[in-house]
């Protein structure tokens, strides 16, 4: 699993792919990514905006929209215990950062997940983001692009996380009737639910590499077939292989590809 | 693999088993008429007592109970002139999901469904009811046909969920699911979903985006089966039952959220106790949910769709 650049950190960084000990400064001006072996460090949602955006500029919308706790969920913990605990770390954000800007001059809606935030978990309040931010691109005519980061639907919210699922997709519908581009961009990990709606619903799907991507994962297949994985299994160049996605695109060339992509699909 | 009975359905199934005894042995048996009465009227009280009070976990094991009728049983008694469909012009013909063409009270209409087996060989042929991409590639093309020559559709559910296996990645259940509810959305015809047995997760909801979302009193629809829920949050599966117990997947639950629209109440003991009289529910549910959906406007009925599903979610906005 991939660890994040950001947070706390020291001058030194290991990359967890090459062992490589990297000076972390040359990793950051790398865009996150391993200067030795490519390896995609997973970087923050606010970060991805930042990097996404023109002079990394944007303006943050629906930023007050939080996830209740609406089936009293408790595991080994509380889930309204944990939502305090995520809400005051990561400034009440849930799990998706939306955030308008321009990419290359043109104005984009770009909503980030955050996997800091309960695994990039999408509850009520990411499905709820999601469908605002899907509405805004409808009202104003603009390109939408997901960022996807995420283990899938949350499971403290039951039910109300699946039906998320069909939320925002019946929303992706409205747009592809109005023919505004939606962009998908998958990153490590994007699985379950997630996947298995908006993630799979772009007009085009672009993933960084060596990402995770799947409907199940991994574990739940080995437990099911009980027999091990192939080497490579579930990885971005088997979905591009497989048909699922439409390129590979290394972060450093992501955001003139979007750009490239959405001056030719406007 | 047949499921044993679960420990608190055995009273009801040890008087089952005496009164189908006495019913086989018929006037030539020890047993009279009466004694056939009063076993029958302890049948009726047992049920009573062991359904008065049933846990998630208990419900559960009812949605799953191996009597359960399933998909083409509900299809045969509920429609006439059912012609079955096959196959995803892409692959496969996936047998975990059926569909095809069909009359409901004399009006042409398309069904689709997850459809479970009952003993080994049909359990496996089935996959126990989980559809691999082929089958949703499958339920689309049917459900397509339906938009196309304007009949509603009436979507059986009824899976643990989809297929998680290599081939099923490798062929993309994640963009045959998503792809389904994508679709879904902008069918111009009425369409009634309707839970019987186990919602399981995204591999049920891909048949789920409809006007209508009807569910059985006693079967479950959930983000994720009480055991994989356990298994990740508790780590440990042996605590299914606390897991049922905090996802809410009841259709009072459901009820109470939000998510579906009515629930049908089944026969005493569960749909295998009577599976006609069952059918005769839904029947009836299926012709009072899309008789105001007929009338509805192609335009009027996709945008209300949209609300319907735009409207779910619990969150504070402060």
């Amino acid at each position: 699993m991939a660890k994040e650049t950001t947070g706390p950190q020291g001058l030194w960084i290991k990359c967890p792919d090459c062992r490589e000990i990297l000076y972390h400064r040359e990793v950051t001006g790398n865009s996150h990514v391993c200067p030795r072996c490519s390896h995609h460090f997973r970087i923050s949602a606010d970060l991805r905006l930042q990097m996404l955006f023109d002079n990394g500029r944007y303006k943050k919308f629906f930023g007050k929209i939080r996830s209740s706790d609406p089936l009293g969920f408790v595991d080994s913990k509380p889930y309204s215990e944990r939502l305090k605990v995520y809400n005051k770390k990561f400034n009440g954000s849930d799990a998706v950062v939306v955030g308008q800007g321009e990419i290359c001059k043109i104005p984009t809606l770009v909503a980030a997940m955050e996997f800091g935030f309960m695994g990039g978990s999408m509850g009520s309040a990411v499905g709820e983001k999601l469908a605002r931010s899907i509405d805004r691109c409808l009202d104003r005519r603009l390109p939408l692009v997901i960022v996807s980061c995420s283990g899938g639907a949350r499971m403290q919210e039951g039910i109300l996380s699946l039906m998320q699922l069909a939320k925002v997709s019946t929303g992706l519908a409205r747009m592809r009737a109005k023919a505004l581009p939606f962009i998908s961009v998958l990153t490590d990990p994007t699985t379950g639910g997630v996947t298995a709606s908006y993630a799979m619903l772009g007009d085009l799907n672009i993933a960084e590499p060596g990402a995770l991507i799947g409907f199940a994962g991994p574990r739940v297949i080995e437990q099911t077939i009980r027999q091990t994985l192939p080497e490579g299994f579930q990885r971005s160049e088997f979905l591009l292989e497989h048909g699922m996605l439409d390129m590979v695109i290394p972060r450093p060339e992501l955001k003139a590809t979007l750009a490239r992509c959405l001056s030719l699909l406007r | 693999m047949a499921a044993p009975t679960p420990p608190f359905l055995e009273p009801i199934e040890k008087i089952r088993f005496r009164i189908n005894e006495i019913e086989s042995a018929g006037t030539s048996g020890p047993a009279t008429e009466e004694d056939l009465v009063s076993v029958r009227r302890e049948l009726d009280e047992t049920i009573k007592r062991v359904f008065s009070s049933l846990t998630p976990w208990q419900q559960c094991q009812v949605a799953r109970h191996p009597e359960r009728p399933y998909t083409m049983a509900y299809i045969h008694s509920i429609f006439t002139d059912f012609t079955e469909l096959h196959g995803d012009r892409r692959f496969a013909d996936d047998h975990a999901l059926v569909g095809g063409l069909a009359r409901f009270d004399g009006d042409p209409v398309v069904v689709v469904g997850h459809q479970k087996g009952r003993d080994t060989a049909e359990k496996l042929r089935r996959n126990f009811g989980m559809p691999r991409p082929e089958g949703y590639r499958k339920a689309i093309r049917i459900m397509e046909l339906a938009a196309r020559f304007r009949r509603p559709i009436i979507s059986f559910i009824d899976t643990p969920g989809a297929y998680p296996g290599i081939d099923a990645e490798q062929r993309g259940q994640a963009e045959a699911i998503a792809n389904n509810l994508i679709e879904m959305a902008g069918f111009p015809v009425p369409i009634i979903v309707i839970v019987t047995g186990e919602g399981g997760s995204g591999g049920a909801l891909a048949l789920g985006v409809g006007d209508r979302v009807l569910m059985l009193e006693h079967a479950i629809y959930s983000v994720i089966s009480p055991e994989g829920c356990a298994a990740i949050l508790w780590k440990d599966q042996a605590r299914a039952e606390d897991a049922a117990q905090a996802l809410r997947i009841t259709a009072p639950d459901l009820k109470k959220l939000g998510i579906i629209d009515e629930i049908l109440p089944e026969p005493a003991g569960g749909a295998h106790m009577n599976p006609g009289e069952m059918a005769d529910t839904i029947a009836a549910a299926i012709r009072r949910n899309l008789k105001p959906l007929h009338k509805a406007k192609p335009d009027a009925l996709v945008n209300r769709r949209f609300k319907k599903f735009r409207a779910m979610g619990v969150f504070t906005d402060r």
